[in-house]
């Protein structure tokens, strides 16, 4: 009998350790995909912040250029660098056959008639002379650089030639071919060439959308938080008021890209594939957001304050406007901050009002169209080119740090001047 | 030029709010006692003058294209053209106006053109003008008000009272907005395709509705069986499922043992984290499912004699599913804590072990909120889309083998809209109305989520 009891005992006590574990292992495995996730988009993503020049010795020889003798700086403008640099190229083997003379030229992006000329014009005394110019490498070159694109495949499967390799080679056993800091990640716009796509056009495009979300979202937001928590009388409107401000929470994010579509774009005629459009989207969506995060710390306030300031004869709207609405203030600010923080994540609505145009020119206003980071991402996820596999997860990694900093932003607001009311 | 007068208005609303104050003082000043603070003697003002005016400019921006393209079409109106023609006229003659055209220019768009920009300038003018008349009518009869001893405190409160409410309409009209958006598109669309063969159809092809050439009649037949529905529903169901497969368990299980197990310094940190994983983008997701998780599910799949699809549905509901868990875990998590101790205390007391406690008390306590939780997940993963677009297929296949490829309403919506659209398009409206189908399904998920949860709140509190 008593034998029988400790078995049970002993099952029981097994059962409580199995179900333990289980606990403990559903919080190891999300962890563990979190950590995964990480670990796969810094690997192969941080190879981008690199990128691969070729250093190339030009000749600036002033009859390649079509330029007389001591040339103006208007004439240097001017003047056609493209014979020049096809040269420059061309001299890496001069015993070149015209389809490796092809092979050399692809062998750098096609600004290098760019680079050469900025070279010039920074020193105009260059003429005649010959000196080491940095090209930027092809992006396949640059894959095989950094060991991302595989040499041993058969030479049809490949993008690169082995004449190139060849070429390649030799130039690195020259050292003629180092690797910086990709500056021009940040500073190119988007480009259907991996090694001159940057994300500057995004950038501008993401920091204009979500400017104008948060000039639209923010005040309505929170002058709807105020009316709903200090004002509104508690009847049917505002309980539907309020049962539509939580259903809007949870519509799914690719509606409101068919309500930008169908109204902002097909009835008010606003302009396609602009942040301007792509914010007023985000601003509807990130609006119940905000009036929740706001409502909860309006909330938060504690009613000693309001009886205080109208005991001292202070009117509703004062004792709102000057005591309530401060108070609740950092709560207000990191729930928009978050609620930014998500929009800026935002992909599908985006697509739909037409942001995921190629964009080549860096928007200057939310009226130029752009495209924004997370759309950045699906369209270089989208293309077939090697180089952009390393681009989509630099640029998810720009994405990420910007969540990262909003977020933790929003947290300092929240613990530094919250005020404790216990 | 209309910046010019906005910021104008914008100048003379602070100026006036100045002079109103200075009203107050110079009352005061007389030994008049104020009936209330000075500075709402200036935002009476204040609001006096640019309000109005406000009004008057942004119901003249709304009317005066319309006005001026009906003055301009009139011209055109016994001479029997379509209503597409007439827009057409009214679209060249604009961009003549402006120096932009590039067509054929007749004379009657340039007498069009020219009266185009006489009418403009005339309305410019006007407005100007009108505007102008209507901030001293304002200023003035607010003056008067101050001057005769006025109560400023309550009508300033009460416009407030009215911006704040006004304010809180947004939520209603953003709702209104998104059916109105999706209904006309919905209705047209079902003029064309009968409700029953979207609803029963298997066969969904929107490509091969091509748009079509606006001024051929429409056929209907053209479209049978092209825009039945099943497939992409199964999918984004059978999707949704395979989400829910990997959310639950393992949201479930870590909510559980961050509410009744965790030392405070476990959910400190492990809570935050598990949350991270609810604000990453679905992007970036997506781009994970496409790049790591589909093609290692094919090699694990080739190598165990099996044909995996690289875009299988296993490689977009597993991710989505992680997307998930902490939306489970966090809500389940705080279901769970509000369960009141005396339950646990009585279970305990006769002398059931912490999992039984768990399993027998505390879990049958929180399943109403645990069921809201996991229906808003699968609200959640329904109107997922862009890791179901990265990572799964774009063909709507109808298939519930979780290593082939499928498609899913939201990711049916992209490939339609994405690149031009054309209104009035079968093709178009049909995403359209796949919108609505989706709004209807989650709201009505949402809703009754939310009813369970609240249910349960109350029970409780």
């Amino acid at each position: 009998m008593n034998k029988n009891k400790e078995k049970l005992l002993n099952s029981r006590y097994r059962a409580e350790k199995r179900f333990q574990f289980y606990g403990k292992s559903a919080i190891f495995l999300a962890l563990l995909f979190l950590t995964i996730f990480i670990f796969k988009i810094f690997s192969t993503g941080y190879t981008a912040f690199q990128k691969t020049w070729l250093i190339v010795p030009v000749t600036f020889d002033a009859e390649t250029m079509y330029l007389d003798e001591n040339p103006s700086k208007e004439d240097l403008e001017d003047a056609d660098y493209f014979d020049l640099a096809l040269q420059t190229m061309f001299n890496l083997d001069k015993s070149a056959s015209e389809k490796q003379q092809n092979d050399l030229k692809r062998m750098v992006s096609y600004f290098f008639e760019r680079e050469i000329k900025r070279e010039l014009l920074n020193d105009p005394s260059l003429i005649g002379k010959t000196k080491d110019v940095y090209l930027t490498a092809s992006d396949d070159l640059d894959q095989v650089f950094k060991g991302n694109y595989p040499r041993d495949l058969p030479e049809d499967q490949r993008r690169v030639t082995d004449y190139q390799l060849k070429i390649f080679d030799q130039l690195v056993e020259q050292g003629r071919v180092e690797s910086k800091f990709n500056l021009s990640f940040f500073t190119y716009p988007d480009s259907r060439e991996a090694e001159l796509a940057g994300i500057a056009s995004s950038f501008m495009g993401s920091i204009f959308s979500i400017l104008v979300c948060l000039v639209i979202a923010f005040p309505v937001a929170v002058l709807a938080a105020i009316y709903l928590e200090e004002f509104a009388p508690k009847n049917r409107f505002t309980d539907f008021i309020e049962v539509n401000i939580n259903n809007l929470a949870a519509v799914p994010s690719i509606v409101f890209g068919l309500l930008g579509l169908g109204i902002l774009l097909a009835v008010f005629q606003l302009p396609r594939s602009t942040p301007l459009v792509g914010g007023i989207t985000l601003s509807l969506m990130t609006l119940p957001t905000i009036i929740i995060a706001c409502r909860a710390s309006l909330k938060a306030v504690p009613p000693s304050i309001r009886e205080a300031a109208l005991a001292m004869g202070a009117s509703k709207m004062q004792t709102t406007m000057h005591h309530t609405v401060p108070l609740s203030m950092p709560g207000t600010l990191s729930g928009t901050i978050i609620g930014l923080a998500q929009a800026l994540g935002e992909t599908a609505p985006l697509i739909l009002i037409g942001m995921v145009a190629f964009v080549n020119t860096i928007p200057g206003s939310p009226l130029d169209p752009a495209a924004s980071l997370p759309v950045q991402i699906y369209i270089w996820a989208e293309s077939a080119e090697r180089g952009f596999v390393e681009k989509v997860s630099a640029c998810i990694m720009v994405l990420l740090g910007f969540l990262i900093i909003m977020n933790l932003f929003a947290q300092i607001i929240r613990h530094k001047f919250e005020k404790k009311w216990s | 030029m209309n910046l010019v007068i906005f910021i104008f208005i914008v100048l003379l609303g602070f100026t006036s709010y100045y002079f109103g104050r200075k009203k107050a003082y110079s009352i005061q000043a007389t030994n008049t006692r104020l009936t209330a603070l000075p500075q709402f003697y200036g935002y009476y003002l204040a609001i006096w003058c640019a309000i109005p005016a406000f009004i008057i400019y942004s119901l003249w921006a709304i009317f005066e294209p319309s006005i001026v393209k009906l003055i301009i079409l009139s011209d055109y109106s016994n001479q029997g053209y379509l209503d597409d023609e007439l827009n057409l006229i009214y679209e060249k003659t604009k961009s003549l106006s402006r120096g932009q055209f590039s067509g054929e220019i007749t004379t009657y768009l340039e007498t069009s053109a020219e009266k185009y920009l006489n009418l403009r300038s005339i309305a410019q003018n006007s407005k100007v003008v009108l505007i102008l008349a209507i901030i001293i009518a304002s200023i003035v009869y607010g003056y008067k008000r101050i001057s005769s001893n006025n109560r400023t405190r309550e009508p300033v409160e009460k416009f407030l009272n009215a911006v704040l409410f006004t304010a809180s309409l947004a939520a209603i009209l953003t709702t209104i907005g998104i059916v109105f958006s999706l209904i006309f598109q919905t209705i047209d669309f079902f003029k064309v395709i009968p409700l029953f063969d979207f609803i029963f159809g298997t066969h969904w092809y929107p490509a091969k509705a091509f748009v079509r050439d606006a001024s051929e009649p429409l056929d209907p037949s053209m479209y049978s069986d092209t825009f039945g529905a099943v497939p992409i529903f199964a999918g984004t169901f059978f999707i949704a499922l395979i989400a829910m497969c990997v959310a639950i368990p393992i949201g479930l299980m870590s909510g559980i043992y961050l509410a009744e197990y965790a030392s405070t310094k476990v959910r400190q940190y492990a809570k935050p984290l598990i949350e991270i994983l609810a604000g990453i983008p679905t992007v970036v997701y997506g781009f994970f499912a496409a790049l790591t998780v589909g093609p290692f599910l094919k090699d694990i799949g080739t190598a165990m004699g099996l044909e995996v699809s690289a875009e299988s549905a296993l490689a977009a509901g597993g991710v989505m599913g992680i997307m998930i868990i902490p939306f489970i875990s966090s809500l389940s998590d705080d279901v769970i804590t509000s369960v009141p101790q005396s339950l646990r205390d009585g279970s305990y007391a006769m002398g059931a072990t912490k999992s039984e406690t768990i399993k027998k008390v505390i879990f049958p306590a929180a399943l109403p909120g645990i069921v809201g939780s996991i229906l808003l997940g699968v609200s959640r993963a329904v109107g997922e889309t862009m890791i179901v677009v990265m990572a799964s297929g774009l063909a709507a296949n109808l298939t519930f083998n979780p290593l082939e490829s499928t498609s899913t309403i939201t990711a049916q919506i992209v490939v339609i809209l994405i690149g031009d659209q054309a209104f009035g398009d079968p093709k178009t409206q049909a995403a359209f109305a796949l919108g609505m189908t989706l709004f209807l399904v989650t709201l009505s998920l949402n809703i009754f989520a939310l009813r369970v949860v609240k249910k349960y709140r109350e029970k409780y509190e």
